[in-house]
């Protein structure tokens, strides 16, 4: 099985690591001191291994922290602070706690005994070091808290320079009598005092966790002044000790003291300033509520208060309301720490008052967009900030700030309000665009549904016999359309086929469409004359259209067994007709009115009856409006001539193909212009 | 897009119709009728010489005013159609039931003639 490290792995290595390599640092140091007291050479262990096993222990803790302190993603500077607070504090402890054991022995047998005297310093510089390289790792964080390129290369450089420092010992130099070492320690120092000025996080603590910081910081500066005065030791008073050789450990504390000092001195300083910048984070999460206030299940008001709530804190308002202006109704309020009989007292206040500025928005250019700013004197308020909320384009409500100061709202007030009144109005706008789609979608949807119903009163078997083959094609410009061609089977051999249009396009017309349908079904069961038919028509007809609403038909009973045609035109467009014997095609010239027109009896004088016979090999083509009216870019008409010349040069094919012919010419000649009405094409060949 | 514009003439209201009746225009057609009907005209002259097009929305506004001319004795005279909207009217029907002239002046003869 192959083990895989995780980072707890690493982590608990480091430790453990940490610890043996102490372990053994201490037994050496003490296996030395009892080859003193002995006399027993120590030769075969150098003072180099002791101190390869102080570097290697460095390290080890080294990144124990870094995968502890580093790996915590926070940003709770004060959390992190206490951390380095708290292991001071351990390291402290225990550092008196020996001093007092020191003491208490002091005299005794015990206390010379070299053993316990250097068991005990072992144990203080473990902990000292591990506060150092905590405070290290902590204090790295803090640097690099909203880190540039350029400072990361910095610290990077910063940090391989004071690891390096750890093997500087190979060397054998001494601060005191070495310029190499007072010039590498000089440098580092310098880098040290650079990099201590990155103090950015500095600026989002708010005044408590400043005034925490402080106290930590200060108590961690006494500790690392402390630390150092125990491990320092002056080479003027005591010669045979070896001063602080270390350039990694001088390095380390001069870092530290420097970084700690720089941080209490700024947040000192930045104490006062940290209520002006928490209430600038305060408007920004304001502005950010305002323009993510659109979730679901929240609406318009909520916007409008959460407005009202963040306009009011950002400038310090004591009271407030919005007007919200909707269609011609009362204008709604939302009302802040002010009753209904206060604002009408203060609107009063307003239209009497003298002293009122008005602010003057460079973008807008009505009147009706200024910002107004009103002086009172008798009410309780003494100022009035009166803010428009456009959306969309219009005026939709008005806000009003009020302050019991006069003179209570600077320019810079007025730009904060600006810019929140712009976002709340965006997010009222969204919202409502918002509204209207969904809208929109239910209307289309609605529409969807008109189209299948109105497309299953299309028939979708035409009534035919062996004497002639029909065909029928229609195409609606919008969702649902005015044409309608239908066909019923009178008798045995008579049918009965109609072709109408209503007036005017879209839902109306389909309306009118399906009472056509539901007429056409009823009379023709009555296997009426054609006539008969148009003056029922009319008549049922002219009490359902509105007054301009008409509709126009052309009907035709079918005789095959006399191969004769009756046909009547109510004010349709005439038919087209392709005589096979003539070898040419004509428009029916028959008079006639269109249904709804005249809605009286005097209709049936209008109406013209004809009867023809056909002959094998004819061709009837019933059409809307729609084709013959049906214009190109130049807006030129499609017209009779060019449907007269298309049957007759395609008469020869049946009427699927006739149809389909003459639908992709119009289509040809309107090119890519949208269909502007309904078109329906019915034709009928005979065999 | 459609104008209307109004003038009195001697003793009749002169109507001239410019652009074309279509479905929205049609609406300031009925307007516009409609007013010159409610202000009791005995006399109207409707001159379509610049009417371009016409929809069956501005076919249905002249034929919801036949039954009032005839109900009230109007003299109602439609003249100067092009030959694409005399047709619209023909095809419709409407010529049977509309007084319909070719020129201003066929139209004023009517008048007269009365």
């Amino acid at each position: 099985m192959k083990l895989k490290p995780t980072p707890k792995f690493y982590l608990r290595a480091s430790l453990v690591i940490g610890v043996l390599l102490w372990l053994a640092l201490t037994l050496l140091d003490l296996l030395r001191v009892y080859a003193d007291t002995s006399g027993v050479g120590m030769e075969g262990v150098s003072e180099k291994t002791s101190d390869t096993l102080e570097a290697l222990f460095f390290i080890a803790f080294i990144i124990y922290y870094k995968l502890r302190i580093g790996k915590a993603e926070s940003n709770n500077f004060v959390d992190l602070i206490w951390r380095v607070f708290a292991i001071g504090l351990v390291t402290t402890i225990t550092a008196l706690v020996i001093g007092l054991f020191n003491d208490s022995i002091e005299g005794s047998k015990l206390s010379e005994n070299p053993f316990i005297g250097k068991f005990l310093f072992s144990i203080n510089e473990l902990l000292i070091s591990l506060f150092l390289i905590s405070t290290f790792v902590v204090w790295k964080k803090l640097i690099l808290y909203q880190k540039s390129k350029r400072l990361l290369v910095w610290w990077n450089v910063f940090e391989v320079t004071i690891y390096a420092s750890l093997f500087f010992y190979f060397t054998g130099l001494t601060f005191q009598d070495s310029w190499i070492f007072k010039t590498i320690y000089g440098v580092i120092t310098l880098m040290g005092l650079l990099l201590s000025a990155n103090l950015k996080w500095v600026a989002y603590l708010n005044f408590k966790q400043k005034w925490k910081s402080i106290l930590l910081i200060l108590l961690i500066t006494i500790y690392l002044f402390y630390f150092f005065i125990t491990v320092y030791v002056d080479p003027a008073t005591d010669e045979t000790f070896a001063t602080i050789g270390n350039l990694f450990i001088i390095s380390l504390f001069t870092f530290l003291m420097f970084y700690s000092l720089f941080s209490l001195l700024v947040i000192l300083f930045n104490l006062p300033t940290s209520s002006v910048f928490e209430k600038k984070m305060e408007e920004a999460i304001n502005f950010q509520r305002l323009s993510q206030s659109i979730q679901k299940g929240e609406n318009e008001n909520q916007i409008f208060d959460v407005l009202l709530n963040s306009a009011m804190s950002a400038v310090y308002a004591d009271a407030g309301w919005i007007e919200i202006i909707r269609d011609d109704n009362e204008p709604e309020l939302r009302t802040r720490n002010v009753s209904r009989a206060n604002i009408t007292a203060v609107r009063a206040q307003i239209a009497q008052s003298k002293s009122r500025t008005v602010l003057k928005s460079p973008l807008e250019r009505s009147s009706e967009n200024d910002r107004v700013l009103v002086m009172l004197r008798k009410s309780n308020f003494r100022s009035v900030l009166i803010v428009p909320l456009e959306i969309q384009g219009n005026i939709s409500g008005y806000m009003y700030l009020l302050n019991e100061l006069s003179d209570g709202f600077n320019k810079e007030m007025i730009n904060i309000i600006n810019t929140f009144v712009s976002q709340a109005s965006i997010s009222v706008e969204n919202f409502r665009l918002m509204g209207e789609a969904l809208e929109n979608e239910r209307y289309k949807e609605e529409l969807n549904i008109a189209k299948s119903v109105q497309r299953a009163l299309l028939p979708k078997k035409l009534e035919h016999d062996t004497c002639f083959d029909i065909h029928g094609f229609t195409q609606a410009a919008a969702e649902v359309g005015g044409d309608y061609y239908d066909t019923f089977r009178l008798s045995e051999h008579k049918f009965a086929v109609v072709i109408g249009d209503v007036s005017g396009k879209g839902t109306s017309a389909a309306f009118h469409m399906s009472q056509m349908k539901g007429i056409f079904q009823s009379l023709a069961q009555l296997d009426l004359s054609a006539k008969e038919f148009l003056i029922n028509a009319n008549t049922a007809l002219s009490n359902c259209l509105e007054k301009t609403s008409f509709i126009t038909l052309s009907y035709f009973i079918i005789d095959t067994e006399k191969r004769m045609l009756e046909f009547t035109r109510a004010g349709h467009c005439p038919t087209l007709y392709y005589s096979k014997k003539e070898d040419s095609a004509r428009f029916f010239q028959n008079k006639g009115m269109g249904l709804g027109i005249l809605r009286n009896e005097r209709y049936e004088n209008f109406i013209e009856v004809n009867h023809m016979s056909f002959e094998k090999g004819d061709i009837l083509v019933l059409y809307t409006d729609g084709i013959s009216e049906a214009t190109n870019e130049e807006q030129e008409e499609f017209g009779y001539d060019r449907l007269k010349n298309l049957l007759e040069q395609n008469y020869h094919y049946d009427p699927v193909m006739i149809q389909k012919v003459a639908i992709s010419k119009l289509y040809e000649f309107c090119g890519n212009k949208d269909l502007n009405d309904d078109y329906t094409m019915v034709v009928i060949k005979f065999r | 897009m459609i104008e209307i514009s109004k003038a009195t003439e001697n003793n009749y209201l002169l109507i001239s119709v410019h652009g074309e009746a279509d479905a929205s225009s049609s609406i300031e057609l009925d307007r516009q009728l409609r007013e010159a009907f409610d202000e009791d005209n005995s006399k109207i002259l409707v001159d379509c010489t610049n009417l371009n097009y016409i929809s069956s929305a501005g076919l249905g506004v002249f034929m919801s005013y036949i039954e009032e001319v005839n109900e009230k004795a109007i003299t109602f005279i439609i003249f100067g159609l092009s030959d694409k909207v005399s047709k619209v009217f023909t095809i419709l029907g409407l010529d049977q039931l509309l007084t319909i002239k070719e020129t201003k002046e066929d139209a004023l003869a009517e008048i007269d003639g009365l």
